[in-house]
């Protein structure tokens, strides 16, 4: 009975600062089996598969590798325990061939014999049925060449348990059919594997068995066979919550970005975006859905003017009318409405839109982590007054007033931005972004990371701006806020659209599997 | 089933520590001072028999003891801040300008090159001031081609700007074979030893009076430059993400190549000091290594010019003192590079314990498992 538990982990808690990645989580792994680890971005899924792999330490509970307690501090000792993980961001030297990678870093009391190596890493190739060429560099491989390169090498150190965290991310379907073939194979070796994954197709597909976290806590594990998409999504995404969130409905809506056969490409030339038309109109706060990846980034990024689209793309902004009351420091653009893509954020900003922009990456991208408050707020405005010197009253104003407005906690609004918690970093930058009094307003994962509090007060803050008219664009993860939050929601799936439905009506079931695409599949079916 | 292999809890784990507060942050750098100084007087016993007390007292000699030995220790102190003034945009964009020592060259071979050529015919100010905007240009035009290489194709800038210390070090040695005087002893000598034609003049009774002016004014208008001002601004945006720069509408490019461009203008305007101001001549070894210690200076100093002049001061300090003690203790000239080792690696020490705190296993926080 205890041989066919891999790996148990008993009452597994990681705390990072104030946040709980993964609380009192309780997980078996068994061997010749499959598990499918599955949850949304941020439900610790990552983090709980660090720990067995030597990345954390776990704050509190135990670990149990064949019915042994173990400590795991370092990767090192996870091989030792037989556990090996394919990471998502491959941990490869360029230069070096295959085989170079393989051998890299094992403990050598003899003499490196690349050819040995060479011929065991063939012999595993045949075993599970991987292709590569051992002395083929690293840097001429391609993603799925280098994800074998990936698998082999734990397998050459004798890992019996594979974690695989989103392997199929970089995949194309042939690479994942192939992948998966490999897993089979592996499996009917008797190697315990986890997958990663938020993918519910390849979940249905592959594993044996499924487990299911939600906001670090453990939900249940369910037989692959037992269970479907449906009750799955469920799981994953929970029962409706009610939330509250006061939603008023603006009667007057103005059309206010048009975006048209929107094509974005990344920069291997995959497209993020696959010919994306939606409105935008003022006085609403228009959600968009998805699986993190689907093209969020990208789609908010070109708007932005930070991202070049695709010829035949178009993003057409409509000013607001003259006696709006956000029509007031905007210059006339043509009313007509005006082609946003090709130009700078400067040039936008130039032309009269008043463009707000919180994204994700908040101190990478949104801030200036090692500047105070102060010298945040002039981010987009230091160029404004005469002369090479900077003005520092009026963003010191406004740092003083954002704070007061929003309790932002700091020692004081010189101290680094990067030193405040999460949610005080968010509402410094929203705090800015408002203060510019756009016209459109763009948020990406507003309320990650943020306690609830600071969440109902950034609600507030982004109805308060569609009730001025503005045209409130909310790119969120948490179902039940866009369900609750947003007057309409875009899904997103895959870089294309796969809906818009009216968050009023619609339920989260329908929202899910569009995002999964599930009802498309369904319907052709 | 197979053994499976324990292992114990870490035996020290590292973590980030949140904030620190600037008192308790100083008191670490002098803990780390004063623990350099015990632990090098530990090491010169331990070496030599020497009383420790009496070896500070000859390094403190060896930089302060006669009026003329304080006036070479400022003036290479000056020297090594003007360098370090120079890289400080350069860094603080998170540009690794590795290549001081070629723009101070540069710098040098066209003043070298001016006063040879109008030591007789232009006035002494004329000449200075000429020499200082051609020594200017060439150390910019030296600092902005790895910048646009950088900003237009993404090469990296440290390889390159080290490799074009080498194309500067070679020029330097083209020059000298052409300006070589007296013929054979392949050394350009020193340019119009008998007129001081393009020297810097005495100011107030002393050689230095200028360079010391010089400098301290470059010191400050980088100051208020990095501070105050909008590209100042723009630079600390840039170095801390080109992500953010490129948010807000910053042209990336544009303030790479800007700032390289001073970085580069002010480390030639070094090398016009150096040519001009104290040694008169030029040689492979005008620089000196001092466009890579500079980077030192300007880190430690978090790019503030007022602290890099406290830390120029230390670190010729400390070499001044090295070579006293090597000559007054019949000692090796590397013992006393050690002792400077020993300190540096103290005070850059000290930094690790104010970023982050050690946590020791069955601690009060290692046990919390």
């Amino acid at each position: 009975m205890e041989q066919t538990y891999a790996i148990q982990m008993k009452n597994i808690t990681k705390r990072f600062g104030k946040v709980v990645a993964n609380d009192h989580v309780s997980l078996d792994i068994k061997r010749g089996e499959i598990l499918s680890l599955l949850g949304e971005n941020g439900s610790g899924k990552t983090t709980l598969m660090n720990m067995l792999a030597g990345i954390y330490f776990p704050d509190e509970g135990e670990i149990l590798v064949n019915g042994q307690s173990v400590t795991i501090a370092s990767p090192k000792d996870a091989f030792d325990c037989g556990i090996g993980m394919i990471h998502q961001h491959f941990k490869l030297v360029d230069v070096f061939t295959a085989a170079e990678n393989i051998v890299l870093g094992l403990d050598g009391q003899q003499r490196l014999d690349l050819k040995a190596a060479s011929a065991k890493i063939k012999e595993i190739c045949e075993k599970y049925g991987f292709v590569i060429d051992p002395s083929k560099k690293v840097y001429n491989m391609s993603v799925s060449e280098k994800q074998t390169v990936e698998i082999v090498k734990v397998l050459y150190r004798g890992a019996d348990i594979l974690i695989l965290d989103e392997p199929t991310a970089v995949l194309t379907p042939q690479e994942t059919d192939r992948l998966f073939d490999v897993m089979r194979n592996m499996k009917a070796d008797g190697k315990a594997m986890v997958i990663i994954t938020h993918k519910l197709n390849e979940v249905m597909e592959v594993s044996d068995r499924v487990a299911v976290l939600r906001k670090g806590q453990y939900i249940g594990d369910v037989a692959t066979s037992d269970t479907n998409p449906q009750k799955l999504t469920d799981m994953m995404v929970g029962h409706a919550v009610t939330l509250n969130i006061d939603r008023p409905l603006v009667e007057n809506r103005h059309l206010r970005l048009e975006v048209k056969d929107l094509t974005v490409l990344t920069p291997d030339g995959v497209k993020a975006l696959d010919g994306v038309s939606f409105e935008a109109f003022g006085g609403e706060i228009l959600g968009v859905a998805g699986i993190s990846g689907s093209g969020q980034k990208e789609l908010l990024e070109s708007i932005a003017g930070l991202r070049s689209a695709q010829p035949g793309s178009h993003v057409i902004y409509h000013p607001p009318s003259p006696d709006e009351p956000i029509a007031g420091t905007h210059a006339p653009v043509d009313r007509k409405g005006e082609e946003l893509l090709g130009k700078t954020v400067r040039q936008i900003h130039n032309i009269g839109v008043s463009m707000a922009f919180v994204p994700e990456d908040r101190l990478g991208m949104g801030l200036v982590g090692s500047m105070g408050m102060a010298d945040n707020m002039m981010l987009k405005t230091y160029r404004s007054g005469k002369g090479p010197l900077l003005n520092r009253k009026p963003p010191r104003e406004l740092a003083e007033k954002v704070k007061a407005e929003l309790d932002v906690l700091t020692p004081s609004i010189n101290t680094p931005v990067r030193r405040l918690s999460g949610g005080n970093v968010q509402k410094v930058l929203v705090g800015r972004e408002i203060a510019q009094e756009p016209s459109v307003l763009m948020t990406a994962y507003a309320v990650r990371g943020l306690d609830i509090n600071t969440s109902y007060t950034i609600y507030n803050l982004l109805t308060a701006e569609k009730l001025k008219g503005v045209a409130v664009i909310y790119v969120g993860e948490d179902l039940d806020v866009l369900l609750e939050l947003c007057d309409r929601i875009l899904v997103l799936c895959g870089g294309q659209v796969s809906g818009v439905v009216d968050a009023r009506t619609t339920t989260k079931e329908e929202v899910g599997m569009l995002m999964t695409r599930f009802r498309k599949e369904a319907a052709e079916a | 089933m197979t053994q499976v292999k324990q292992h114990k809890d870490p035996l020290l784990r590292i973590a980030k520590r949140d904030a620190i507060g600037r008192p308790k942050a100083y008191a670490i750098r002098l803990i780390g001072v004063l623990l350099s100084l015990l632990v090098s007087g530990a090491f010169i016993f331990a070496v030599t028999k020497l009383n420790p007390i009496q070896v500070y007292n000859a390094i403190f000699d060896g930089a302060f003891g006669t009026e003329r030995r304080s006036w070479v220790t400022i003036r290479d102190a000056m020297m090594l801040l003007c360098i370090g003034v120079g890289l400080a945009p350069a860094f603080k964009m998170k540009f690794w300008n590795i290549g001081a020592e070629g723009q101070i060259l540069i710098g040098g071979i066209v003043t070298a090159g001016l006063m040879r050529a109008f030591g007789s015919t232009l006035p002494t100010p004329v000449l200075l001031l000429l020499m200082a905007v051609m020594s200017l240009l060439a150390g910019c035009v030296w600092g902005v081609i790895p910048a646009t290489f950088k900003a237009v194709w993404n090469t990296n800038e440290t390889l390159f700007t080290l490799m074009m210390n080498y194309v500067a070090i070679q020029l330097t040695s083209y020059f000298v074979a052409l300006w070589e005087n007296p013929i054979g002893s392949n050394t350009v000598g020193v340019i119009n030893q008998r007129t001081r034609a393009g020297w810097f003049p005495e100011l107030l009774g002393q050689s230095y009076t200028l360079n010391v002016i010089l400098v301290m004014a470059l010191a400050i208008g980088m100051f208020l430059y990095l501070k105050y001002s909008k590209q100042g601004y723009e630079i600390s945006v840039v170095g801390d993400s080109e992500n953010t720069a490129r948010y807000a509408g910053i042209n990336v490019k544009k303030v790479t190549i800007r700032t390289m461009a001073i970085s580069g203008a002010i480390c030639g305007m070094a090398g016009f000091i150096e040519v001009a101001g104290v040694s008169h001549t030029i040689s492979t070894s005008t620089a000196g290594g001092r466009g890579f210690t500079a980077i030192i200076v300007a880190w430690l100093a978090q790019f503030n010019t007022f602290v890099m002049i406290l830390i120029s001061f230390l670190l010729v300090f400390l070499q001044k003192g090295a070579t006293q003690i090597a000559s007054q203790f019949n000692l090796n000239d590397y013992a006393s590079n050690i002792i400077t080792g020993i300190i540096l690696f103290f005070i850059l020490g000290s930094e690790f314990f104010i970023n982050y705190r050690v946590i020791v296993r069955g601690g009060k926080e290692g046990s919390a498992k």
